[in-house]
């Protein structure tokens, strides 16, 4: 789960990492008002869940309370990438000497967080290691230490900070290290970190990704979930235990395995069609998830024909037949389907299904040829 | 020969008598599998699935009465890593951990954990491990595989019993087949698996299942390069998947740049490993 800029600098700051003074504002008013309190010269922020705000406009500063009104309307009216602002943050404007980057990310390979910073930050740290890997620092941390201190001072001599500077870069590392591993974060970034006129280092923006396995134990980072951000179906999909994203193509796709499922979008382009979605109903194939789940697919109006591929193993196919069969009763309207089940009892559920007039497979090629020939017929 | 278990594997459960480790220990023993125990904190002293396996309160417990060395875990998500801390601490040599949805952070802890004491983990998010013909640790449905000659190593579940099927189908069995698990913290990964094929008498071709995320892939390819000398057939999933977006594994995932099919493919092709286009057409390519 993502989480908004506002969202993250707040736990950053219950963390010890000073952040700008600032306020969320959904309306012109508040964000008026809340540069009104500020002084004036602010920072206006559209808080959306994509990168690239600042390219895209989303970021302005403004030097009076009425200019920031102005300029929140904008950014309220606006849309990037697609998604509507309904939010924007408004932040005391610093000024700026030099900007670091600085964050905790999750290294596959070495099952462990790591630290990352460069000198030259507000940038796209992607990049910076692709161009120019000699500018940053990485610090691999133990999962049973934590981040401790010495390396979190090593980093700041490592990037070239000035001496008066390594005290306050050390706390906000352990800072930062801190709102990762209580909020059970897989990313926890600052960038930029700056270091003001003034010689103050300050987290300007901050960005955190939450692991959504960890999410029962967080119940109130689960609250500030923005379910404006995503789709209504991808909503629906979580309240049933599917795993669903949703595509571009014709052909929707109901399978059980996240791996075969996306084995069976492959095979459907290979096939010359297209995947309308990712959708794995996992284990068993209850007529209520399966239902759930053709609701699902069909809300897509580009879906012209529905492949189900269930690999039963130990499940019985006869049952699935009659899941699927129940769940049919509810669909919202008539869309060709080809079913394939393997596993136990497979002639007798291709059997139930063949006589509702259901088009059946025997292997996953046959199925996906089908299913594209129906969706292009 | 086989890899990781044979029959002689002896089971303890965690979990056992949960509605899944009820109806996969019955599923295990069906198989053949020697379940020797069940650990459920607060039942110890009952026995389950018709009086035949004991269960106890705690690994340790359970290992001290029947020498169990092989612990497969069907315990909730959220004490699951604390299920793989205690079968370590107990030193199961072997840990299987089948649960989904481990919260990353205590998988990184459970996996140092295992590590720096010498244990070797498969999974979690996993279906498992399964020798042909001698025992099934996990939930892998035995029915579809052949004893035979071909190694699998996988990172999905139902992706793998479609792979075992197309093989068992055209007459080629298995010797072991790996289900290491879709999270981005695992146990055993492509590495280890052909590390041990390699060296396994029975295994004389293997298949690598991948998919989007990580670079597992990449490194297998580079062991494949120096270490290989048994023909490796692969499939990768998710050519079709869009980037940032997760596919339902915690780990399938491209992230920036690095992850994607096309890259595994590449890296894998390089080094002489062929691909299939489909997973029905790997047996084709294994002939």
């Amino acid at each position: 789960m993502k989480l908004h800029e506002y969202q993250s600098k707040q736990i950053f700051a219950d963390n010890g990492v000073p952040i700008p003074k600032g306020r969320v504002a959904a309306t012109a008013a508040a964000a008026k008002e809340i540069a009104e309190e500020l002084g004036g010269r602010v920072v206006i922020k559209a808080q959306v869940l994509v990168g690239g705000r600042g390219k895209a406009g989303g970021i302005r500063l403004v030097r009076s309370p009425s200019e920031a009104e102005e300029v929140a309307t904008q950014l309220l009216s606006m849309q990037i990438k697609g998604l509507s602002v309904r939010r924007v943050l408004v932040d005391e404007a610093a000024s700026i000497r030099t900007e670091i980057y600085l964050g905790i990310i999750n290294d596959r390979q070495a099952r462990r967080p790591v630290l990352v910073s460069s000198g030259e930050g507000g940038i796209d740290i992607e990049e910076v290691a692709r161009t120019s890997p000699e500018k940053i620092v990485r610090v691999a941390i133990d999962p049973f230490l934590g981040l401790r201190e010495y390396q979190s001072r090593g980093v700041a001599a490592r990037i070239g900070l000035d001496r008066e500077l390594w005290k306050a870069f050390t706390q906000i590392g352990l800072g930062l290290y801190g709102a990762y591993s209580r909020s059970d974060a897989t990313l926890a970034e600052i960038n930029p970190l700056v270091i003001t006129q003034e010689g103050k280092l300050l987290a300007l923006d901050g960005k955190m990704l939450i692991d959504d396995n960890a999410m029962f134990r967080h119940p109130d980072l689960a609250e500030l979930r923005d379910m404006d951000e995503e789709l209504p179906e991808e909503t629906e999909a979580r309240k049933y235990g599917l795993s669903y994203v949703k595509l571009d193509g014709q052909v929707g796709c109901m399978v059980n395995g996240a791996g075969l499922a996306m084995a069976t979008m492959d095979i459907i382009r290979s096939c010359g069609g297209n995947p309308a979605n990712f959708l794995d109903i996992g284990g068993g194939a209850s007529s209520e998830k399966v239902a759930a789940a053709l609701r699902i697919i069909l809300a897509d109006e580009n879906v012209r024909a529905v492949l189900l591929n269930i690999f039963g193993g130990i499940t019985r196919c006869d049952e699935v037949a009659h899941g699927i069969l129940n769940a049919l009763q509810g669909v919202p309207r008539p869309v060709p389907m080809v079913a394939r089940l393997v596993g136990t009892n497979e002639e007798e559920g291709r059997r139930i299904l063949s006589s509702a007039k259901m088009e059946t497979a025997l292997t996953l090629l046959e199925a996906a040829r089908k299913a594209v020939a129906l969706a292009q017929g | 020969m086989s890899i990781l278990v044979n029959k002689n594997t002896k089971v303890v459960v965690q979990g056992i008598t949960g509605r899944e480790g009820l109806f996969h220990t019955a599923q295990m023993l069906e198989y053949g599998t020697r379940v020797v125990a069940g650990v459920r904190p607060g039942k110890g002293g009952e026995w389950v699935i018709e009086g035949k396996v004991p269960v106890f309160d705690t690994v340790s417990g359970a290992l001290e009465a029947t020498g169990a060395n092989c612990a497969v875990i069907f315990v909730p998500a959220r004490s699951a890593a604390d299920a793989i801390l205690e079968a370590g601490e107990a030193g199961i040599p072997l840990i299987v951990c089948i649960s989904e949805g481990i919260p990353v952070q205590d998988m990184m802890r459970a996996r140092l954990f295992l590590d720096q004491r010498g244990l070797k983990l498969v999974g979690p998010n996993c279906p498992g491990l399964l020798t042909p013909g001698e025992t099934k640790v996990g939930i892998i449905p035995g029915h579809i595989a052949r004893p035979g000659n071909v190694g699998i190593v996988s990172r999905s579940g139902t992706l793998t019993y479609e792979v075992i099927h197309a093989l068992s189908e055209q007459g080629m069995g298995q010797s072991t087949c790996v289900g290491m698990g879709g999270d981005p913290v695992h146990g055993i990964g492509f590495l280890e698996a052909l590390e041990l094929f390699e060296g396994d008498p029975q295994t004389d071709k293997v298949v690598l299942i991948g998919e989007i995320g990580g670079n597992d892939e990449e490194k297998a390819a580079e062991f494949i390069a120096d270490h290989m000398t048994k023909p490796v057939v692969a499939f990768i999933a998710g050519r079709t998947a869009p980037a940032g977006k997760r596919m339902g594994h915690a780990g399938a995932i491209i992230e920036g740049s690095s992850g994607s099919a096309a890259d595994k493919t590449r890296a894998l092709e390089s080094v002489g490993v062929r691909i299939a286009a489909y997973p029905e057409e790997i047996p084709a390519l294994l002939a």
